[in-house]
């Protein structure tokens, strides 16, 4: 028996799912923006807008309920100031402490990525938050920075749960690529979805949804490896979190892969693709932490 | 100035169950009974306090082999407690530094800068923290942090009437548990051995054991690792991951077919 299976649960529960999963989208969302708008062409820039304007709102939600999970929330600040010194503090083996500053870092790169939205769209009357905005230097910096921060948001969960001594999370060393795929995929369905209904062009959605269907893919190879690689640990799925895992790949991978292929244009059903996707990103989350929480 | 490195050896071999180590941990901790006291029994074992956690510090395992008719059976007693290790994976992970190494080499979470994040409790090894529920705070064994400054041994090893827990010097314990390794060891008892006693499990644990089975029978793991095994692989997965998904972004975006434009 693996050596996991003798500590505790950390009581990781439903707040640390959703943080898992809107940060893996706030994160992503803000990187396929930049990606978009850095490899993709001018019309893409209503999405590319649309992926700025979510991820702020996001990452303060994240941020709102990383505090309101702690034992002490009102000490969420001994997470980057120790607290009799006042010094800044930051453990680089620590992915809980590199976290909380990527968070924070990467918090400040989506304010201003929004502000700078808003500008140029005209909603907020400031000329010179237009050089926030790409192709200007200062805006191109923010934006990539931001980028390679929002991969560190969307993967850096599973490295944390790897970096643990607890059953499944620690047994493995693929969380971290299964979360930040997870986050891609979930991402993109989320600006397909919500740039459908804003407006954005035919054509930037088609790109998003041939990016989905690869990242897709992708992430069924990933889930693959996972398993093959808890090894005999991977007997613990062998219930109801295993059918829901199944569930997962089917309904969350598969299907939408599926009707993408069976039905390429954009008819009434075509939301049940990206939402699919969506369900599929929360439930894999969901069957990550609470399988080994139930494991004592 | 750094005092000698000191810690328990427990003998489990003369452990006799009687928990007056809970007791003593909890009355000079001051710390709080679940549930206003009521405790649920296990219904399964004389023991009900079942874990360590948050307001149980020590804990005496009672481990119960029976047959099924019952005929044939023994006990194991083995007062567990946090082991002090040498190379400790909780203070590796705590974010807010709340997890310190005292000059007596054990370690100590300080509870009035923890944040009750809780990511010690998953990167014990031994399972051992949890929360108190009063503190919000995450708490476990200190060896008596207060008593050891002014001298006095921890409650548990002073209240122990078997001598089980034995505190002292690591370098004292260590001999301590050699001469009664071989002392049971020339009255025949083969299985003897102790756990933890060298630098081979996580650079030695402050708190080691004699046991009579295999760790696993006693709960206890048999090959803990610190938590920070898996960060630089499982860093290098994410990062690939990252590159293959701007790749294929790249590919993705830039190829319109005949709408390239």
């Amino acid at each position: 028996m693996s050596s996991t299976f003798f500590t505790a649960s950390p009581h990781w529960r439903w707040l640390i799912l959703a943080y898992f999963f809107l940060g893996g989208l706030a994160g992503g969302s803000y990187a396929l923006a930049t990606l978009l708008d850095l490899f993709g062409k001018g019309r893409d820039r209503r999405l590319v807008h649309l992926g700025y304007l979510i991820a702020f709102p996001l990452v303060c939600v994240c941020g709102l309920v990383l505090t309101v999970d702690l034992g002490r929330p009102e000490r969420f600040w001994h997470m980057l100031v120790q607290s009799e010194t006042f010094h800044p503090i930051l453990k680089v083996y620590s992915p809980m402490s590199t976290g909380a500053w990527a968070l924070l870092a990467f918090g400040g790169c989506a304010f201003l990525s929004f502000v700078a939205v808003l500008a140029e769209r005209g909603w907020l009357d400031r000329p010179l938050l237009r050089q926030l905005s790409p192709p200007a230097f200062v805006g191109r910096l923010v934006t990539v920075i931001g980028a390679l921060l929002g991969f560190y948001v969307a993967g850096y969960t599973g490295v944390l749960l790897a970096v643990t001594n607890r059953p499944i999370w620690a047994d493995t060393t693929l969380l971290g690529l299964t979360f930040l795929i997870s986050a891609a995929s979930t991402s993109a369905a989320l600006l397909i979805l919500l740039g459908s209904w804003s407006g954005a062009s035919d054509d930037s959605i088609d790109a998003l949804e041939r990016f989905d269907a690869s990242v897709l893919v992708l992430e069924a190879v990933v889930i693959a490896a996972l398993i093959a690689s808890l090894g005999r640990v991977a007997t613990v799925w062998l219930n109801g979190w295993g059918f829901l895992l199944a569930g997962m790949v089917l309904g969350g991978i598969a299907l939408p892969l599926y009707l993408r292929w069976r039905s390429p244009s954009r008819g009434w059903r075509w939301a049940i693709r990206p939402a699919l996707v969506l369900l599929g990103g929360l439930i894999l989350r969901a069957v990550i932490i609470f399988s080994s929480d139930q494991l004592t | 100035m750094m005092a000698e490195p000191m810690g328990f050896f427990t003998d489990t071999t003369v452990c006799i169950g009687c928990k007056a180590c809970e007791v003593a941990c909890k009355e000079w901790n001051q710390l709080p009974a679940a549930n206003g006291g009521v405790r649920p029994l296990s219904g399964d074992s004389y023991d009900n306090t079942r874990h360590l956690d948050g307001i149980h510090w020590r804990h005496v395992k009672f481990i119960e082999q029976f047959s099924a008719d019952r005929r044939q059976g023994r006990w194991l007693m083995m007062s567990d407690v946090c082991k002090h290790c040498v190379r400790a994976g909780c203070l590796e992970v705590c974010p807010t530094g709340a997890i310190i190494r005292t000059e007596f080499d054990t370690v100590v979470i300080q509870s009035d800068a923890c944040n009750g994040c809780r990511d010690c409790i998953g990167a014990c090894p031994f399972g051992v923290i949890d929360i108190n529920p009063v503190s919000g705070t995450a708490q476990k064994c200190t060896l008596c942090y207060d008593r050891m400054k002014v001298g006095l041994e921890p409650a548990c090893a002073k209240a122990c009437p078997t001598e089980s827990i034995n505190f002292g010097t690591i370098a004292d314990l260590r001999k301590m548990a050699q001469a009664r390794l071989g002392q049971l060891q020339h009255a025949g008892e083969s299985r003897a051995y102790l756990y933890g006693a060298d630098e081979g499990m996580l650079g030695g644990l402050n708190s080691f054991y004699l046991l009579v089975d295999k760790p696993e029978v006693y709960g206890l793991p048999p090959d803990p690792r610190l938590p920070s095994r898996n960060l630089k692989s499982s860093a290098g997965w994410s990062m690939l991951g990252a590159v293959i998904v701007a790749l294929t972004s790249l590919i993705s975006f830039r190829n319109r077919g005949s709408r390239d434009v």
